[in-house]
């Protein structure tokens, strides 16, 4: 039945498009435009790079807020606004606005949209309601709202085109993630972890909204859109039932592998590629075998759906370490080769390294040196346990079992970085990556599962790595050889966005509030102002008027400001002591504002 | 039951984190099973003078840590979604707490969801509470309780019936 019904869309659409430009013709022609922020990484690649070099390593520092914005929302504002031509469109977290302003008649507001949606959806949405913001296509703007509602708005007034029901939110699934253009589809994840939803990518018809296809993380062979023979990993198909062989009975029916992170799209290979997130729930115990295709690289082809391959970092998650963080393409020369590589920073705290076009592992490295789980990733081609993290048993909760608190694992379930997208700079070949820096003591126990009831069983409490105050860095990294260039300290995790220019700066928020604008050959700071609120939102750049602008949405919250908000304490201070962490309530209170800085005219 | 309910509000409106003491008597005057009761008869903590907690405020930690602490914070201290509990604790009621826990909450977007249908949640409910009272009345700090009373055996037997009838 599914197989003939996405066949027919299939056929119907193939004549229909003929003729007519992709929509993603027009985005990536946009995005090669500097002075448009056309997709929320800026283009297809993920590389949050601009070229726009009006403001740089020399003048940064006389940098001044041209003007501000409040979203009237108070919840934490991930994500970032786009830019196209006058226009920029900035959304906000639930009730998931959307405001259309015209930035060349004084940022007048030209149209808002504002859903009505269930309430009832806010406490389904398991850190805060996020959203990590609109994407645009065909004229239309595309909103993935906290009900799964994927709505299409006309670009010029807001009208509502079309909208879809992407998933059930009274069984935990919700949506917080951007959705991706690509051709004459739009491609959209879903949340829903901790509630054992059974997570998929799902292509909408760009025109219509009918559903094309969608590809599940776990389940039978026909679900998850994988060829027994032709889906690789690590070079070797797949075969037959590789993820219900993985599930113990019916399990994968509730394995979460959520899709919440960023889509990418190399046109060239005609691949679209995202990470899964982790599966329910979080006691591993309960769920034995590897849990296939949770925690896993995906790269499909985005007309039929299909899986080329597939790369599961983390096997039977023990530690809450999804892997939806996004990847980043770039073209790089390595050892004399021009190599088409994918970039990966996992919330695992490994980096990986990747072919993009066939999937070979090139690159696992540790990108904050106290991660403690594994020893590392097997790079040996003819090990069985090739491509697999070795764990240490000592952190492995696993081993530890149920009702045993593993003490002392970093990262912890936040990961050595979440979603906040790094960013890559062609010029230096450096991906700017914000990270934390944060360990954890997790005791998983059994738990049951009631349909849209949180389904998490296990304990977990965090403080920063033994001996250490800070629970942040901001990182320079080498994809190549796999090692840091350069690191700043910072107080709390880094939950923002980076953004790098060809000016040589590279700029991310803090979560006290900071924009900041660092030298990106040394990492020296040049520049920061506090903004009304935390920043867990990205930084991107625009050019209006010949004045380069660059803007950042701050509004604390997300995981981040539920688990910092009063700080950690120190586990080694002993039963009854206060002690503990600066808390981020100290520095910064709710409330969503854009901040859009320029130099003095 | 509405008039604490009021107070509680308008004290934390004028005065936020000045609250410095819990206004109820939590110590413990009876115990059945390993369980501690107030002069009320509501579920109360009961912290031995080495630190040894009772297993109820133990296992509270544990379940607060897995199903609430996503919202509320670490340690019931509150967060940039949810209020603090151990701020609530100080004058909420018994019958109150379970009330919210189990039917949920709503002021415009701030929702507290039903959790009563969860037996996660609704089969551990005295040990939330018992918890986070302690909490409220500083007799346990932000540290995961490291001496427990062991786990009572009439307990082992109603959580299995009540985990096992979801
Ligand atoms: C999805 C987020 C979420 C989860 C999970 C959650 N809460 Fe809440 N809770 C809230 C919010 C938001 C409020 C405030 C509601 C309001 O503004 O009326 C609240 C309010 C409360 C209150 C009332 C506090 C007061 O000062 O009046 C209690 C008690 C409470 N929660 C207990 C719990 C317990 C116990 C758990 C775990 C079993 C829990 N909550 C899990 C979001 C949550």
């Amino acid at each position: 039945m599914r197989k003939v019904l996405s066949a027919a869309c299939l056929g119907a659409m193939a004549t229909f498009v003929v003729g007519v430009a992709y929509a993603n013709e027009e985005l990536i022609k946009m995005s090669q435009n500097p002075k448009d922020w056309v997709q929320p990484a800026g283009d297809y690649a993920n590389t949050r790079y601009s070229k726009l070099n009006q403001i740089n390593a020399s003048n940064v520092g006389k940098l001044q807020v041209a003007w501000t914005f409040s979203t009237g929302v108070l919840r934490g504002h991930e994500g970032g606004p786009l830019v196209i031509g006058n226009m920029m469109y900035v959304h906000t977290p639930f009730p998931n606005k959307v405001y259309a302003l015209d930035l060349s008649q004084d940022n007048k507001i030209v149209w808002k949209y504002e859903p009505k949606q269930d309430p009832n959806v806010i406490p389904v949405m398991c850190c805060d309601t996020v959203n990590r913001g609109v994407a645009y296509g065909d004229g239309k703007i595309f909103l993935h709202q906290a009900d799964t509602t994927l709505v299409a708005l006309d670009a010029k007034t807001g009208q509502v085109q079309w909208s879809v029901k992407n998933g059930d939110p009274g069984k935990g699934a919700t949506g917080t993630s951007s959705p991706l253009v690509v051709k004459d589809k739009v491609l959209i994840g879903i949340s829903g972890g901790e509630f054992g939803v059974q997570c998929h990518v799902t292509a909408y018809d760009l025109k219509s909204g009918k559903q094309v296809w969608r590809a599940f993380s776990e389940g039978p062979d026909d679900q998850i859109m994988v060829d027994p023979v032709k889906t690789t990993e690590l070079g070797k198909p797949v075969g037959k039932d590789s993820s219900i062989k993985t599930w113990q009975g019916d399990q994968w029916k509730i394995g979460g592998g959520c899709t919440w992170g960023w889509l990418s799209y190399d046109p060239s290979l005609n691949m679209v590629y995202y990470g899964s997130g982790n599966p329910s729930t979080w006691n591993p115990k309960q769920r034995p075998g590897d849990n296939k295709w949770s925690m896993t690289v995906f790269a499909r082809n985005p007309d039929t759906g299909m899986a080329n391959w597939v790369y599961q970092m983390t096997p039977h998650d023990e530690w809450d370490y999804d892997g939806v963080n996004e990847m980043i393409l770039s073209d790089q020369n390595v050892n004399g080769q021009e190599r088409k590589l994918l970039t990966h920073f996992d919330r695992n705290g490994l980096a990986y390294t990747m072919d993009r076009a066939t999937g070979e592992l090139l690159v696992a490295e540790k990108y904050d040196p106290k991660v403690n789980w594994t020893t590392g990733v097997d790079m040996n081609k003819s090990s069985p346990t090739y491509g697999r993290p070795k764990v240490v048993d000592q952190y492995s909760t696993e081993k530890g079992g149920e009702d045993k608190n593993t003490k002392g694992i970093c990262p912890a379930a936040l990961g050595t970085k979440d979603q906040q997208p790094a960013a890559y700079s062609p010029d230096t070949q450096l991906f700017y990556v914000p990270t934390n820096h944060v360990c954890m003591d997790y005791e998983p126990f059994k738990v049951s599962y009631t349909a849209g009831q949180p389904y998490v069983g296990a304990t977990l409490s965090m403080y920063p790595p033994q001996g250490e105050t800070h629970m942040g860095n901001f990182i320079a990294w080498d994809n190549k050889t796999g090692k840091i260039v350069w690191s700043n300290k910072e107080p709390f995790s880094v939950w923002s966005g980076a953004l790098a220019t060809a000016g040589g700066v590279v700029f991310y928020g803090t979560l006290e509030g900071y924009l900041k604008a660092v030298d990106a050959k040394t990492g020296k700071e040049l520049y920061k102002f506090k903004t009304p609120s935390g920043i867990i939102g990205n930084v991107n750049t625009y050019e209006q008027g010949g004045r380069q602008y660059v803007a950042v949405l701050s509004g604390v919250g997300g995981w981040a400001g539920i688990g910092l908000a009063a700080g950690l304490t120190d586990p080694t201070a002993g039963l009854g002591a206060v002690g503990g962490y600066a808390a981020l309530s100290n520095y910064t209170a709710l409330g969503g504002t854009l901040t859009v800085f320029a130099l003095p005219q | 039951m509405r008039k604490i309910w009021l107070i509680a509000a308008t004290l934390t409106l004028v005065a936020p984190g000045t609250i410095a003491f819990a206004a109820d008597d939590a110590a413990a005057v009876k115990t059945e099973d390993g369980k501690y009761f107030d002069k009320e008869g509501n579920p109360t903590y009961k912290v031995g003078a080495d630190g040894t907690v009772d297993w109820y405020t133990y296992s509270g930690y544990r379940r607060y840590h897995s199903e609430c602490h996503v919202c509320h914070g670490p340690d019931g201290m509150g967060s940039t979604y949810a209020p603090a509990l151990q701020d609530s604790l100080k004058t909420m009621s018994y019958g109150d707490f379970v009330s919210v826990v189990a039917s949920g909450r709503q002021s415009g977007n701030s929702v507290m969801p039903a959790l009563g249908d969860n037996p996660n949640v609704a089969c551990y409910m005295d040990d939330l509470y018992v918890y986070l009272r302690a909490r409220a009345h500083d007799a346990v700090g932000r540290v995961r309780p490291a001496k427990k009373e062991d786990k009572p055996e009439a307990y082992t037997e109603t959580e299995k019936s009540c985990m096992g009838a979801k």
